[in-house]
């Protein structure tokens, strides 16, 4: 065992053992502490997902992903003032909203996404590797401006149109929206490992992803599965955004910045370019961000979380999940 | 080589001639700057009667020191650096904290206030070696996983100054920071209150005109640094790290220490920049640092044209012109059209105020419109581009001269 991963394990077995100790001594507030990291962690996981993937597919680190989040929060509150939901309760009109809107605002975002990537990405595939960094910095300040202009500098309020339904095991509390969440997210992380593993549009993504010279010549349509990369990505950032409405009932201009940024560091900890670690990766942020919320004081949860991403990419480079990315 | 000593006396010549041509144009920015720093002071303040305008270009001026050092980080090694407004707070606090009375209220019960000569250079080291920290660990890494773990380290600084309330003031910020002082030969009866007054006085005390001289100085100093590090056999380390790490280590070049003197090196301008800052601001708070101020100096790198110094002092003075001038000023230009158009005034009312809402929509357009129009800068690096054209260059020469032969 090499240095850095010795170092790696001591830290992880830390973190566990005072965990541990946390568990045993107040038992109730550790599980509660971990739903809340569990629903948290979901929605980072979808988000950390469309990371992930275009980070693989062309290697850039895709600033305005979080942005994409965010104004899917926007769009769907803004569909969702076209019914006639009543909120704080739970209507027919609800669900029958929620079923048309969620599909909507994330198709809606997808559109958005790829727009982007024509716009700002595809001109610059074969520039200097900076430069795409810098487009996709510059658009996501254009997002934040396009939702600054839209609804200004305060909190947006999301409508709460899910069931207040909420139970108490054991000491515990937990609602509909918590399980609603976890669930959510559970199936649209599964639709797409289908989609990425089954489909002849996923293997071409993962075939360009490996040697997109290679995809070419094997008749792959570059062009296309890139955009569709992006497509897919908006869409379950659509979905986050979307369920972050859902559950936090509040959005703001920058969420996409912060929340982007950790969701990011929720892929590098899977390994980024990895699916299913950045999956994993998110639940963990999650939970690692609820604990040093409350063990620690929430003041210090950014300098926990990424701490921890400069320590991960200190012992781990390659990720948890330790799967060697190609290098490029 | 041997190549080219066989190419014959006409290649030569055209080398030569080149190399003319390349000092020509960074002469000619250079000397542009001078005349135009020299200038703007006389003309403003003569112009405006106030010395608001001189001071916005000191401003102006540890944006362009906070640039040419990035440059030296990614511009010549070619390591992306994404949290480098951390150094900046870093050097910003470390005179912050060491020159106010700050340190009186916090557990040390001791006020603290050392010369800001002195400062400068304490700042400066300590910001190197929070880049050394940082980078020894971490420039293993390659490309964009140096930029993340750069990114964090931006996040991840400003939050820590905030949350040691106790030391820093956290989010009521360190204020009344001290100013320099100069020694007395320098302010001398002769320019003092005297009776022989011979020149205006020069002191710090609340005189933005000292600050501009300094900063002038100070560029000036960095820009002949830099320009010495790049010809050294250090910067053709950088350039060879950056173009091939993998042979540039087969060549015998010590990866890790060079890549840790760019950073390093690096950090020491913003450290340098961000005590400087601290004593004509006065005041610094976490805020001042956030991801933008990274992401805006990189922007005035790569705006310039990465790799070349003068086109990086002109990329920073642009930008910052573009971005804390222009766009913040558009309400009021609109509103002044929309007066002398004649408009209603609330027409005109709304249109200053959606323009308020635009900055950022300004602000990211105009980098997607930058990197799509001219991904290379404005005035990219001469040497860098026929280092890459040369080749061709020498490809054609051979092919006119086979012409003439036969």
């Amino acid at each position: 065992m090499s240095l850095p991963d010795f170092g790696f394990y001591v830290l992880c077995a830390t973190a566990v053992v005072l965990l541990a100790a946390q568990a045993v001594i107040h038992p109730t507030e550790f599980v509660q502490v971990c739903i809340f990291g569990l629903t948290q962690g979901s929605i980072y996981a979808l988000v950390a997902l469309g990371y992930t993937m275009v980070y693989g597919i062309i290697e850039l680190i895709n600033f305005a992903h979080g942005d994409v989040f965010t104004l899917g929060a926007y769009v769907g509150s803004a569909i969702l003032g076209f019914f006639a939901i009543s909120e704080g309760e739970f209507t027919t009109v609800n669900l029958i909203a929620l079923l048309l809107v969620f599909p909507a605002v994330m198709l809606i975002m997808g559109g958005i996404n790829v727009a982007i990537e024509r716009v700002a990405y595809r001109p610059l595939r074969n520039a200097p590797r900076l430069a795409p960094l810098i487009t996709a910095i510059g658009m996501s300040f254009f997002l934040e401006g396009v939702m600054f202009l839209w609804h200004g500098p305060a909190t947006v309020h999301f409508p709460d149109i899910l069931p207040k339904t909420a139970t108490t095991i054991a000491g515990v509390f937990f609602g509909f929206k918590d399980v609603f969440v976890v669930v959510v997210a559970a199936i649209l992380v599964a639709l797409l490992a289908i989609f990425i593993n089954r489909t002849k549009l996923g293997k071409a993504m993962r075939a360009t992803a490996q040697d997109r010279d290679a995809a070419q010549l094997m008749g792959i349509d570059i062009n296309r599965t890139i955009a569709a990369t992006f497509f897919i990505g908006a869409l379950l950032a659509g979905a986050g955004g979307m369920i972050w409405g859902l559950y936090y009932n509040t959005v703001y201009y920058q969420l996409g910045f912060r929340s982007g940024l950790i969701a990011f560091t929720a892929a590098v900890f899977g390994g980024i370019g990895n699916i299913p670690g950045a999956a994993l990766g998110g639940l963990i942020i999650g939970l690692i961000a609820a604990f040093s919320d409350s063990y620690i004081g929430s003041k210090w949860t950014q300098v926990v979380v990424f701490g921890i991403l400069i320590g991960v990419l200190v012992f781990r480079p390659t990720g948890l999940l330790g799967m060697r990315v190609p290098e490029k | 080589m041997s190549q080219r000593a066989a190419g014959g006396s006409g290649s030569i010549l055209a080398r030569f001639r080149l190399r003319e041509r390349i000092r020509d144009r960074d002469q000619a920015v250079y000397g542009i700057l001078i005349i135009a720093a020299v200038l703007f002071p006389l003309v403003t303040i003569y112009a405006t009667d106030g010395t608001a305008l001189v001071s916005q270009a000191t401003r102006a001026g540890y944006f362009v020191l906070l640039a040419i050092g990035l440059n030296v980080v990614v511009g010549f090694a070619g390591l992306l650096d994404l949290g480098y407004a951390a150094f900046f707070a870093i050097g910003a606090y470390t005179y912050a904290l060491l020159a106010s009375p700050q340190l009186a209220s916090s557990p040390a019960h001791h006020a603290v206030h050392l010369p800001f000569w002195l400062m400068l250079f304490v700042a400066m080291f300590v910001a190197a070696a929070a880049g050394a920290i940082l980078g020894f660990p971490t420039l293993r890494l390659r490309g964009d996983y140096l930029a993340i773990v750069t990114l964090g380290f931006g996040e991840i600084v400003p939050q820590l100054f905030y949350n040691f309330d106790q030391w820093t003031g956290g989010i009521n910020a360190v204020g009344i920071i001290d100013q320099p002082v100069l020694p007395a030969w320098i302010q001398g009866p002769w320019s003092g209150d005297g009776p022989v007054q011979i020149v205006r006085s020069f002191n710090f005390g609340g005189d933005p005109v000292a600050f501009y001289v300094l900063i002038c100085i100070l560029i000036a100093a960095a820009v002949i640094l830099v320009s010495n590090l790049y010809r050294s056999r250090l910067g053709r380390a950088w350039m060879a790290i950056r173009e091939d790490e993998v042979a540039a280590a087969a060549m015998g070049i010590n990866t890790v220490t060079t890549k840790l003197l760019a950073f390093g090196i690096g950090a020491s301008f913003s450290g340098f920049a961000g005590a400087y800052y601290a004593a004509d601001v006065s005041l610094v708070s976490p805020d001042s640092f956030l991801f933008i101020v990274s992401i805006t100096v990189l922007v005035m790198v790569v705006l310039g044209g990465m790799g070349n110094i003068s086109g990086v002092i002109v990329g920073a003075l642009v930008l910052y012109y573009v971005v804390f001038y222009l766009i913040p000023g558009l309400p009021e230009n609109v509103t002044n059209l929309a007066n002398s158009i004649g408009l209603s005034s609330e027409t005109t009312h709304s249109l200053a105020d959606a323009t308020q809402h635009l900055n950022y929509i300004i602000y990211g357009a105009i980098l997607v419109a930058m990197m799509l129009l001219r991904p290379q800068g404005l005035l990219p690096s001469r040497i860098r581009e026929q280092e890459l054209k040369h080749a061709a260059v020498q490809e054609e020469e051979a092919a006119v001269e086979m012409e003439h032969a036969t």
